[in-house]
């Protein structure tokens, strides 16, 4: 394998908080060491990589990523995930268990693993089913699971409704040290709601989930995570009063982390206006005071991580009146270029959001990803931070369009993405 | 959702429309009305034109009165009953949308249970669409017909206080009446227990919220009452008929708080006894039949401005 040498570029290590110019070596197809700007010197027969002062960070590691793959396949295989998944820089990605089947046995979670690497794009880090068919009942054999690599439990897109059963699901976890994530939403408060509630959803006249669903389960669970002392997580969390009461949560000491994803801080519930099912979601988009809420929880630091949430779904699935349209958007392409929108807004400094989007999310997975350290994989994405382009749905890499932000303008592109030190993506990637 | 009669010259609802933009529909609907009683409506206001009704939900009453005004203006009316039990029927309203493109057909009525299913299907036909209810979201010729029904008796639509009674927030009609009677200048009350009227509703512009008869049905111009779907009981929103009517009945001894001979008005099928006692519904005050009547009046106006709105773009 060729070794490489990135000259000037601007060098993003989630893991030092450092920002610096300089360049990186990469020796094969692992990480060999920075050198700050001007040094001399490379590996014989490196190939040099002149970075034009782009910005240089570790491959993205998106905790939170529905595949087609298996069952659902007409939406998306693990191949065009896999390609959306390098085209928006991201070289790990962490796949819900919810599909079809649900992964809910060893032999899928080995599957789902050699099928990432396969692709030779991404890795995939499968979580593994909470339940049986991730229907929210019979535990599943979790810690076999995770022998077989399950990095994580969740029933995906579904919270487990019955709080005893989530007791126990908690507890079991505790002991083998296993991370639980939820989906933070009263099932029965959000059951046959399609919009957050509030005036917006009242004019159009749709069924309404209120902001309080999420707040309620998650009161819920920390309550029961303090009585088991287990590792909890929340996914996309959307409103003020749920991350408030993380944010008690991790000030009293609790195990309790939680991601958001770029919908909850880029967009408001305004975007459904006109009945636009593919800014249909799940959680709903929320009202601005939410979104504010949201961007001010990742500025305090209560976010430990931003995931895509991508969740592919094909036309047929979304050009449907509103309630009966599936919930849930792409992500995976424009997740850099949205985030970056807390960059340019003042939000986040641009260490802190590579850092929610690489070294967080890995940590919390306990996966090796997400760093510039010598001898880590060269996992990386080049992009330029300032580059303008348009969302346009229907033009997205892989098989899935739906996105929410199509049509929107977005300051921030991946210019190339490496995987194991081989080009995967930009200019010349084979 | 603002500028509901954009480009293609559809109605899809109410919201956003102002008095300038409603009071023709209402100025055309009189005319209709007197020109129907004496049989003279013109016979080839929509000569050659295909008006097709497309209802996804049952509604005999809507439907019979679209085709009515289409008839009495001389176009040629289909109506088209689509199976409701099908499982997807978001597949069979856009493949729908495709055969009514080859129809050639100009004007599509549309009824469905899905709020925003007329939009979804405006995107997609070359015909005006004609919002007649779509789930919670929108009903406005029913709006319109109120309006005109008010209008004929009253003299007026702005300075009212109009009382809209019982399901207020599973209302299309609701809805509608909310966007014109506050465009026009009036004040709406919504009159219902908290699980039919909730607070979010607070939110559709001038309206005021009151969850006791008496404090909303207290010198109103207008009282209109809404039907009462079974269901709501199934869904634990009202524990039964009898206590709805007992709490949120319209009956004599509360109407009589309103001013006298205030209107009496429900968008139908009644539920006697439930919503509105019988007496009321068949007193002077009751203004139910010539909403019926004002409905296909307002249809014809509203196929007919369409139409022309068609032919000068």
């Amino acid at each position: 394998m060729t070794d490489l040498v990135f000259e000037n570029v601007r060098l993003i290590d989630p893991e030092t908080g450092t920002d610096t110019s300089g360049r990186l070596l990469v020796r094969e197809g692992r990480i060999a060491g920075q050198d700050k700007a001007g040094a001399e010197g490379k590996p014989e027969n490196a190939e040099i990589i002149d970075g034009k002062g782009a910005v240089l960070s570790p491959g993205l590691v998106d905790m939170r990523v529905a595949i087609g793959e298996p069952g659902f396949e007409y939406r998306e295989t693990i191949a065009s995930c896999a390609r959306a998944a390098v085209s928006g820089g991201v070289t790990t990605l962490a796949a819900l268990p919810n599909s079809k089947p649900a992964i809910d046995e060893p032999a899928l979670v080995r599957l789902l693993r050699g099928r990432g690497e396969e692709t030779g794009l991404v890795s995939i880090l499968p979580y593994g089913a909470l339940t049986k068919g991730c229907n929210g009942e019979e535990m599943a054999e979790l810690g076999m699971l995770r022998e077989a690599g399950a990095v994580a439990f969740t029933d995906g897109i579904h919270a487990i409704a019955d709080t005893k059963r989530m007791r126990q699901l908690l507890a079991y976890a505790k002991g083998i040290d296993a991370l639980v994530v939820q989906h933070p939403e009263d099932p029965s408060l959000a059951k046959g709601g399609t919009a957050t509630a509030g005036a917006l959803a009242t004019r159009m006249g749709l069924a309404q989930i209120p902001a309080a669903a999420e707040a309620i389960l998650i009161a819920r669970d920390i309550r029961l995570a303090e009585m088991t002392g287990a590792r909890l997580h929340f996914g996309h969390v959307s409103t003020g009063e749920g991350l408030a009461l993380i944010r008690q949560a991790k000030a009293r000491g609790l195990s309790i982390t939680c991601d958001t994803a770029p919908p909850y801080f880029a967009l408001n519930e305004d975007a459904i206006g006109a009945f636009r099912t593919y800014a249909k979601l799940s959680p709903p988009l929320r009202a601005e005071e939410d979104r504010l809420a949201v961007c001010a929880a990742l500025a305090d630091g209560t976010i430990d991580a931003i995931a895509s949430d991508h969740a592919p779904w094909d036309a047929d699935d979304k050009r449907l009146p509103f309630a009966q349209a599936s919930a849930g958007g792409t992500g995976l392409t424009t997740l850099l270029g949205v985030g970056l929108s807390l960059v340019h807004e003042g939000t986040l400094t641009l260490p802190q959001l590579i850092t929610l989007m690489t070294r967080n999310p890995a940590q919390l997975l306990g996966s090796d990803a997400g760093t510039l350290r010598d001898g880590a994989s060269a996992d990386l994405c080049l992009f330029d931070p300032e580059a303008e382009w348009v969302v346009e749905a229907g033009n997205q890499p892989g098989r899935a369009q739906n996105t929410p932000f199509d049509g929107r303008s977005l300051r921030g592109r991946v210019l190339g993405t490496w995987k194991a030190g081989r080009h995967v993506y930009g200019g010349e990637a084979a | 959702m603002a500028d509901p009669l954009a480009r293609k010259h559809h109605l899809l609802g109410l919201e956003g429309m102002s008095a300038e933009e409603i009071t023709p529909f209402l100025d055309l609907a009189a005319n209709y009305a007197l020109l129907s009683r004496s049989r003279t409506a013109p016979r080839d206001a929509l000569r050659g034109r295909t008006v097709i009704n497309m209802f996804f939900e049952d509604s005999t009453r809507t439907r019979t009165s679209f085709e009515l005004a289409g008839k009495r203006l001389g176009a040629d009316v289909i109506n088209m009953t689509v199976a409701t039990s099908s499982v997807n029927k978001g597949e069979t309203l856009l493949d729908t949308a495709a055969t009514l493109n080859a129809m050639r057909c100009d004007l599509l009525v549309v009824r469905h249970a899905q709020s925003g299913a007329p939009a979804l299907l405006a995107q997609k036909v070359e015909a005006s669409v004609v919002n007649a209810g779509d789930g919670m979201h929108e009903h406005p010729t029913q709006a319109l017909l109120d309006a005109l029904t008010i209008k004929r008796h009253l003299g007026t639509l702005s300075g009212l206080t109009v009382a809209i009674c019982g399901d207020v927030g599973h209302s299309r009609v609701a809805r509608s009446n909310i966007h014109l009677l506050t465009a026009m200048g009036s004040k709406v009350r919504l009159v219902g227990p908290p699980t039919l009227v909730p607070a979010a509703m607070a939110s559709l512009g001038a309206v005021s919220i009151h969850h006791d008869m008496e404090s909303g049905l207290r010198d109103a111009d207008v009282v209109m009452t809404l039907r009462l779907q079974r269901e709501r009981m199934g869904a634990g929103l009202v524990p039964s008929a009898r206590e709805f009517f007992r709490f949120y009945g319209v009956d004599s001894r509360r109407l009589a708080l309103a001013k006298p001979g205030a209107l009496v008005m429900h968008p139908g099928p009644m539920n006697r006894g439930v919503e509105i006692a019988s007496d009321v519904a068949d007193s002077v005050q009751s203004v139910i039949q010539e909403q019926v009547e004002m409905g296909v009046a307002v249809r014809m106006a509203v196929l007919d401005r369409l139409s022309r709105m068609r032919t000068a773009s």
